[in-house]
């Protein structure tokens, strides 16, 4: 029964599932954060503080709706809501199960790729419309940042691409039927997990949101569910990146004896825990040497990478 | 007789006796008068000419002298000693002054201090501005004339610094009210409240720069609301170039506090930074004029909140010199302990929040919980945390609890691994390296010239520790190291923290183990009131007591000067006394203020994150910077 209704509860079950983990996420970044430096963390709504999420909603939403009379109003509205329309859409290709994604896009990558490149649109017009020095200066740096590494991360999925020779996500996960590419690509591995570090503004690279030098970037004029709409924006990202490292490296919800959702839930935890151990371990980067980095050494790794990988495909594909 | 002094024998023998009067103070820094049409001469005399020349221009000040019962010697007024060198002087002498410039120079070539104090008369008296000298005359000129209301002369931009630009009067004048009974009830209508904050908005007129150097065209005769409005919008195009201005403070979260930093910036590069200061102003030295020589101590905790008692000793230190009290051995050691244990606590906090200014998060929850068990001995010992306000005058407030040497030997031996892990977590990453190193640099003669002192001063190469080189309390009998790094920049300032960490640590050692028995407080009863016990047994110690405590200590007319080595730099109280229970001045001369006089200097051409670099290296508390 593939009809409009199984299409209806895939949906909604997909939806819930991303939005339900970022939120889970933000409890679980802050145990997890509160463990790595010796304290306790939110341990005090409900059992092991699991309900300190309703708890901030429902601050978040009781706060004073501002919005500045300096600002310029629809795009300062519009911003917010393109950062979590832009992470809720890119769900619908990741292959959570073994039936696959929500939508077998053929060009699930691509998709995943545009509408990241599109989320940069939220950052820039909430920076500009906020009218703000500090909100401009966050917008400028994540602009920047985020189109270099995009680029980057744009590579280092094309090797895997050339390799798995499809952009459907499902299909790429097929391909890593008997080895995850993380063996046979971990340079673009590596990659993809630091562009994704840079594309999700986390620490090292939250230079956008530097709070100790820009106060908190681009989203500094912002409150209520406004804000939130940011912060949720932003822990989607993180579930986004995590899902789809999972479907490009690690063979996403392959494994034995488990079922295929669980695997991949714990691959992509275990990712998402090396997002956090990075948080609380590094200092940030300064903005030019990311931009150096970004462009110097992830670029040419990355282009170097793909034209060995091209090699070995075209010289396998021939030979064989 | 000529001076003891070799500067001050120089001095006169170039000046001439007249010129150069010399005064004999309690803490026998080489003291003299000099007349106001004079100093500028002899001050440029001393910089440049002299041989180890006095290279720092260590504080500036002024004293108030119209209240004063008795004028100090050698001022004008008071009659030249009769055994003179040179012609007699038949002159009658001047009236006394009005006022009194104190400068105060330090050598580090000569390892000595010299002090010039220069009497000014009249209501609003003026002088010449000595910033031609020492750049760094700036802001105390700046605030002496705001405190003061002295007028220095060919000073760029004499406006106020500490109080906000509209206050009426000069505080530390001494008709000023101490008191709020002596003055009106408060109130802040909303027409006052945007009043003051008009006055807080920033016109480059204002701070002594043209129009043209900050924001506008370098013709200069724009049209003043034009520009006014461009400074305000933030941006104007100047040569086909647009600045951003961003005024960062008072209130920001990489400030530390209550700072202003108005940046102008191209792109992120910072082309120029003016730190607005005195948010966090409380009035200590006028607070000290008005509190018995008791009764202030609490008052010195609350200067550099993190380093506790270590104010408590700069004052008392100078307050002892006046009254001659010996303090007792124990009492020294239980004093460098605690200083210890005070440095280190702030340094793990200066450790943590510095990380914390570079984007790492985790080192702060670190060190606060070293701090954490810092604090617990300082509880036990002084039943207070971060003010204890626990030294007295001839010793400390009592005596160590039981089990005090448990709990220090406990800390001490469990910190040194901490240390290094706070090493390999922050200093040896390469992230942190790449936004340290190199970042923020200053030379040795800059930092000398603009009274860089402490840490940041040995960052620069100078192995320069007033606990090595002018040792109180005690401090020569330690075994410790002066750690010092080359480069002068974030990271070397670092890097000399790091290891002043483990010195302190080794001192803490020394004293837990060597600690002597004897008396915790001197019994000298002049100085100090008598136990409570004993005023029972006789009538003499009843009296003291009564008096000591319901009146306070008279302490002998004088003045003296004593300097530590605080954690973050060199902090020293000037203490004026005029023979009644209460200072006749007191000034607080703190590191951060030098320090943060000095960051422009140091964040010109760097980006808008190394600013956060620079000011979280030079550990400063705000609190400090204002008083």
């Amino acid at each position: 029964m593939s009809g409009p209704l199984e299409v209806l509860v895939r949906m909604v079950l997909t939806l819930a599932l991303a939005m339900a983990s970022a939120a889970m996420l933000v409890w679980v970044e802050r145990r997890l954060l509160a463990a790595f430096q010796d304290r306790y963390g939110p341990n005090r709504v409900g059992p092991f503080g699991l309900f300190q999420l309703v708890a901030d909603s429902i601050k978040l939403f009781t706060k004073e709706d501002w919005i500045p009379p300096f600002a310029d109003r629809v795009p300062f509205i519009l911003a917010p809501t393109i950062i979590v329309a832009t992470g809720l859409l890119s769900f619908a290709v990741v292959p959570f199960t073994a039936a696959g994604a929500l939508v077998d896009l053929n060009i699930g990558v691509l998709y995943f790729l545009a509408l990241s490149s599109v989320s940069v649109y939220s950052i820039m017009l909430a920076g500009m419309a906020s009218n703000s020095k500090y909100s401009l200066l966050g917008a400028v740096r994540a602009a920047g940042q985020m189109i270099s590494y995009e680029l980057a991360m744009g590579l280092s999925v094309a090797s895997v691409v050339a390799m798995a020779g499809s952009f459907n996500l499902r299909e790429i996960v097929a391909a890593q039927e008997g080895l995850p590419y993380v063996v046979l690509q971990p340079i673009a591995f590596l990659i993809f997990l630091i562009a994704g570090l840079a594309e999700s503004k986390r620490s090292p690279f939250d230079l956008p949101e530097a709070e100790n030098e820009i106060v908190a970037g681009y989203h500094t004029e912002y409150s209520s569910m406004k804000f939130a709409f940011f912060f949720l924006g932003e822990y989607l990202a993180l579930v986004l990146f995590s899902s789809i490292a999972t479907a490009l490296f690690l063979g996403g919800g392959n494994g034995p004896w488990l079922p295929t959702i669980v695997w991949f839930g714990v691959k992509m935890a275990a990712i998402i825990y090396v997002f956090i151990w990075v948080r609380a371990t590094f200092p940030r980067v300064r903005y030019d040497r990311l931009m150096a980095f970004g462009w110097k050494i992830l670029v040419p790794a990355a282009i170097l990478n793909l034209l060995v990988t091209g090699a070995l495909v075209v010289a396998g594909s021939a030979g064989g | 007789m000529p001076p003891a002094e070799p500067i001050l024998r120089e001095l006169q023998a170039r000046w001439g006796a007249r010129t150069i009067r010399q005064q004999r103070t309690a803490d026998g820094v080489p003291t003299a008068w000099v007349p106001r049409d004079s100093i500028l001469e002899v001050l440029a005399a001393l910089r440049d000419e002299v041989d180890a020349p006095y290279r720092t221009l260590y504080d500036l000040t002024a004293v108030d002298e119209r209240a004063r019962a008795e004028t100090a010697e050698g001022a004008a007024g008071t009659a030249l000693p009769p055994d003179e060198d040179g012609p007699s002087d038949p002159s009658p002498p001047d009236a006394p002054p009005d006022f009194s410039l104190v400068y105060q120079l330090l050598s580090y070539d000569r390892g000595e201090d010299l002090r010039l104090k220069v009497p000014l008369q009249g209501e609003y008296p003026s002088i010449q501005s000595v910033t031609g000298l020492w750049p760094a005359a700036d802001w105390y000129e700046r605030e002496v004339f705001d405190m003061f209301g002295i007028d220095f002369e060919g000073h760029h931009c004499l406006r106020r610094i500490l109080m906000p630009p509209d206050w009426e009067g000069h505080p530390l004048r001494k008709e000023h009210p101490a008191r709020a009974t002596e003055m009106q009830p408060y109130r802040l209508p909303e027409e006052k409240f945007s009043a003051h904050e008009e006055a807080m908005r920033f016109r480059p007129r204002e701070w002594g720069l043209a129009e043209g150097d900050w924001a506008a065209p370098a013709s200069g005769d724009a049209d003043e609301n034009e520009i006014k409005a461009a400074i305000g919008s933030g941006d104007r195009a100047i040569d086909g170039t647009d600045y951003l201005f961003l005024n960062l403070g008072p209130n920001h979260p990489g400030t530390h506090g209550l700072l202003r930093l108005i940046l102008k910036l191209d792109g992120e590069e910072i082309i120029d930074v003016i730190p607005d200061i005195g948010f966090h102003h409380r009035g200590a030295e006028k607070m000290a004029e008005r509190q018995t020589y008791h009764t202030f101590i609490p008052y010195t905790d609350r200067v550099d909140y993190l380093a506790g008692v270590q104010n408590n000793l700069a004052y008392l230190l100078a307050v002892e010199k006046l009254t001659g009290t010996v303090v007792p051995e124990r009492a020294q050691v239980i004093r460098v302990m605690m200083c210890e244990l005070f440095r280190l606590a702030s340094h793990l906090v200066w450790f943590g929040t510095y990380g914390h200014d570079v984007g790492a998060m985790t080192p702060v929850f670190y060190t606060f919980n070293q701090r954490e068990r810092i604090f617990d001995i300082v509880e036990a010992v002084t039943g207070g945390r971060m003010h204890p306000a626990w030294f007295r005058i001839g010793g400390v407030a009592m005596d160590l609890p039981n089990g005090w040497k448990e709990m220090v030997d406990d800390f001490t031996r469990q910190f040194p691994p901490s240390v290094k892990e706070y090493e390999d977590l922050l200093v040896g990453n390469a992230i942190f390296r790449s936004r340290t190193e190199g970042i923020g640099r200053m030379s040795l003669e800059d930092a000398i010239s603009w009274g860089i002192t402490g840490p940041n001063l040995r960052a620069c190469g100078l192995e320069w520790d007033f606990r090595k080189k002018r040792p109180y309390s005690g401090y020569e009998n330690y075994e410790f190291d002066v750690p010092t790094a080359e480069g002068g920049d974030c990271y070397s300032r670092c890097l000399v923290r790091m290891e002043e960490m483990r010195q302190s640590l080794r001192i803490i050692e020394q004293c837990a183990k060597n600690m002597p028995d004897g008396p915790y407080i001197s019994e000298d009863h002049a100085a100090v009131p008598p136990n409570k016990p004993e005023t029972m047994a006789n009538i003499e110690t009843l009296i003291h007591h009564f008096l000591g405590v319901s009146w306070g200590l008279a302490v002998p007319a004088g003045e003296a000067h004593a300097r530590i080595e605080a954690p973050k730099g060199n902090n020293s109280y000037y203490v004026v006394a005029d023979g009644s229970t209460m200072p006749y001045r007191v000034r607080i001369r703190t590191p951060s203020f030098a320090h943060m006089q000095a960051v422009p200097l140091m964040s010109r051409h760097h980006l808008l994150a190394d600013l956060l670099s620079v000011l979280g290296s030079l550990d400063y508390v705000l609190a400090d910077v204002d008083r």
